[in-house]
């Protein structure tokens, strides 16, 4: 982000300093997470820090259940993004290229469940599980995190049709491409990146929910889970601590990826016309 | 001005191709009522064409006409509601546009902005499968035609609009279509590009020997390039001939006054001059100016007025003169006079009007 210091004037201090206490409540926590990741005292949260180590790295990846967590929540998330990437383009599509009786209810239908609290949402599912006698599972999970990651994918991709010039669509037929070819050779390198920032964004809604996935899950425990359990036990505190860190890490460079995607201007279809 | 357009090899390809080809029809194109409603709005109403193979064929007509729309029935964008779209004799009513032998020119070149201008135009042959050899061989060849050497390696956004022009008609033609469909394609040049173009157009046409069909609304455009044109108002095909036939024997007052203009004779009017109450058109060109009280030309019809409006325009003038039954004339006069001062008439004299018994066009409806 670009911006125009030369043109701008400097804020009053009062603004500056409303600014910096926001910054800092956003995230000072998160360094508070990260500075107790090193501490010797494994109880809690002691202040000055009694000594710095780094043995909780050591014991956080030795544990298996942090593993296990860690390879079931990468699974879903996976899961419920390509569902998410398939069926968020399809609706995109549909409801951006036709007029179809309920175009506008399906849209909206779509956007709800991240309108939803996620409470609701998960009453809803288990719910309707229960109604069906379906056992929670794996899938049971994937089935509830797809229900808002098709959000962000349907979005993205929709906001990049609207700017696309329909008449290469044409064009490409025009010169003989089947319906198939026209996708992968002129709409996919054009959806493309929308669909990896919704993807992505999908990928990170999935990866650290929790209230939906506490009413879906069976015994299984997915990494947000596993954390949450980890705080009511007494002992070994500073594991929760480290596993947060690479979360973060794993977490936000993608995120901050995505976001660059999607607020790059250029590439954009039909700008040449 | 002699066309620019190169196309020693590229002909050579055609030959060839037309030896294989299925027999060659009368008809490239043919509509039998084809009529296509949205809703209730018939863009098109229960149209009748017949395209010729080989003709630069123009559907002129005002936005909103249906031009357009018969455009993309054509190419296969849009289905007929009704009627049937023969293609050099095939049914091809319902075919999508990949499985029909005819090809493009956007309006808004439609070109495709993540590829260079050669994979543009390779793209038919990339989805037929050439292979990479000859798909570059070809590139060159169309680059040649369309007189842009050199610029496969560009972007389509690096291009001017008249070079994106180029790069349209070459990738379409590159598949070496028996019919080109041009859908305004002049619109967005300026004037100057615009006349060169439509030089090399028809040029183009007449060395590949394949039918144009092209749509636009600009009437001086259609008159100049055309073998014929049909004539759209309102979904229905006002009428359909050469430029000449057009222009000089109109056959409703839409086509009499939407390619070029026409003075409408009615009534009472109608009525003193040919004994019948028709409606008339009757081109200003064709009016001369003489003074009052000069005996008009033997077989000539005559009534006075008054000028009350003068544009000098260089290569003519226009008058406009209120007869004295209160009907406006527009009357044009070619400036073959010897100095500035002497124009035929000025404002505000009474004057002669006289011209030819076949100048009057009487039309139907």
């Amino acid at each position: 982000m670009t911006v125009k210091s030369t043109s701008m004037e400097r804020a009053p201090w009062g603004v500056s300093l409303s600014a910096l206490l926001v910054l800092l409540f956003l995230h000072v926590p998160i360094l508070i997470i990260f500075l107790y990741a090193f501490t010797t005292d494994e109880g809690g949260f002691t202040f000055p820090l009694p000594g710095l180590t780094l043995k909780w790295f050591g014991a956080a990846l030795q544990r298996t259940d942090f593993w296990e967590a860690l390879w079931l929540s990468v699974r879903v998330a996976a899961l419920a993004t390509g569902a998410a990437l398939v069926l968020g383009t399809l609706a995109a599509a549909a409801v951006h290229r036709s007029r179809f009786f309920g175009r506008e209810v399906i849209s909206l239908a779509l956007l709800l469940p991240i309108a939803l609290p996620g409470i609701v949402t998960g009453i809803a599912l288990r719910a309707t599980m229960g109604m069906f006698e379906i056992p929670f599972s794996y899938w049971t999970i994937v089935i509830g995190h797809a229900t808002f990651c098709v959000v962000t994918v349907y979005n993205n991709v929709l906001a990049r049709f609207r700017r696309t010039a329909w008449s290469q669509v044409e064009a490409s037929m025009d010169l003989g491409a089947n319906g198939f070819q026209t996708f992968r050779y002129i709409l996919l390198p054009y959806l493309g990146t929308a669909m990896l920032a919704g993807g992505v964004l999908a990928f990170a809604l999935s990866f650290d929910e929790i209230i939906v996935t506490t009413f879906t899950a069976g015994q299984q425990q997915t990494l947000p889970i596993w954390i949450f359990s980890q705080l009511f036990r007494p002992r070994e505190r500073p594991v929760t601590n480290v596993v947060a860190i690479l979360v973060v890490l794993v977490m936000a460079l993608p995120i901050l990826y995505a976001h660059r995607l999607t607020q790059r201007a250029d590439d954009t279809m039909g700008q040449n016309n | 001005m002699t066309s620019r357009l190169n196309n020693g090899r590229f002909k050579r390809h055609r030959v060839q191709r037309q030896a294989m080809s299925t027999p060659t029809y009368e008809y490239a194109v043919v509509f039998e009522q084809v009529t296509r409603a949205f809703g209730e709005v018939k863009a098109v109403d229960a149209v009748d064409l017949k395209i010729r193979d080989g003709e630069f064929f123009t559907m002129l007509g005002p936005s909103g006409s249906g031009k357009t729309t018969c455009l993309r029935m054509i190419a296969g964008f849009d289905r007929p509601t009704a009627g049937v779209v023969y293609l050099h004799g095939a049914n091809v009513t319902h075919l999508p546009p990949y499985e029909r032998d005819v090809n493009t020119v956007f309006q808004d070149y439609a070109l495709f902005p993540h590829m260079t201008v050669g994979d543009n135009i390779a793209y038919g042959l990339k989805i037929r499968k050439v292979n990479k050899a000859e798909r570059q061989r070809r590139v060159e060849e169309m680059l040649e035609l369309v007189q842009l050497p050199g610029y496969a390696a560009r972007k389509p956004s690096q291009l001017s609009g008249g070079q994106r022009q180029r790069v349209a008609l070459a990738r379409a033609l590159i598949n070496q279509p028996r019919v080109l469909l041009l859908d305004e394609p002049l619109g967005a040049l300026d004037l100057k590009l615009r006349q060169q173009m439509q030089v090399e157009l028809k040029s183009l046409q007449q060395r590949l020997g394949i039918t144009f069909i092209f749509v636009t609304h600009d009437q001086e455009e259609a008159l100049s390039m055309s073998d014929r044109i049909a004539v759209f108002n309102q979904g229905r095909v006002e009428q359909i001939g050469s430029p000449a036939e057009i222009y000089e024997q109109p056959q409703t007052a839409f086509v009499a006054t939407f390619v070029g203009t026409s003075n409408m004779i009615t009534g009472a009017l109608a009525q003193q001059l040919i004994g019948a109450d028709r409606v008339c058109a009757l081109r200003p060109e064709k009016i001369h100016l003489s003074e009052v009280g000069a005996p008009p030309p033997p077989g000539a019809l005559a009534v006075d007025g008054v000028v009350f409006d003068v544009d000098y325009l260089g290569l003519f003038t226009r008058y406009r003169v209120r007869l004295d039954d209160g009907a406006e004339m527009m009357v044009v006069q070619q400036n073959l006079l010897k100095s500035a001062t002497d124009v035929a008439a000025r404002d505000g004299e009474r004057v002669r009007l006289h011209w030819q018994r076949e100048h009057m066009l009487e039309l139907r409806g």
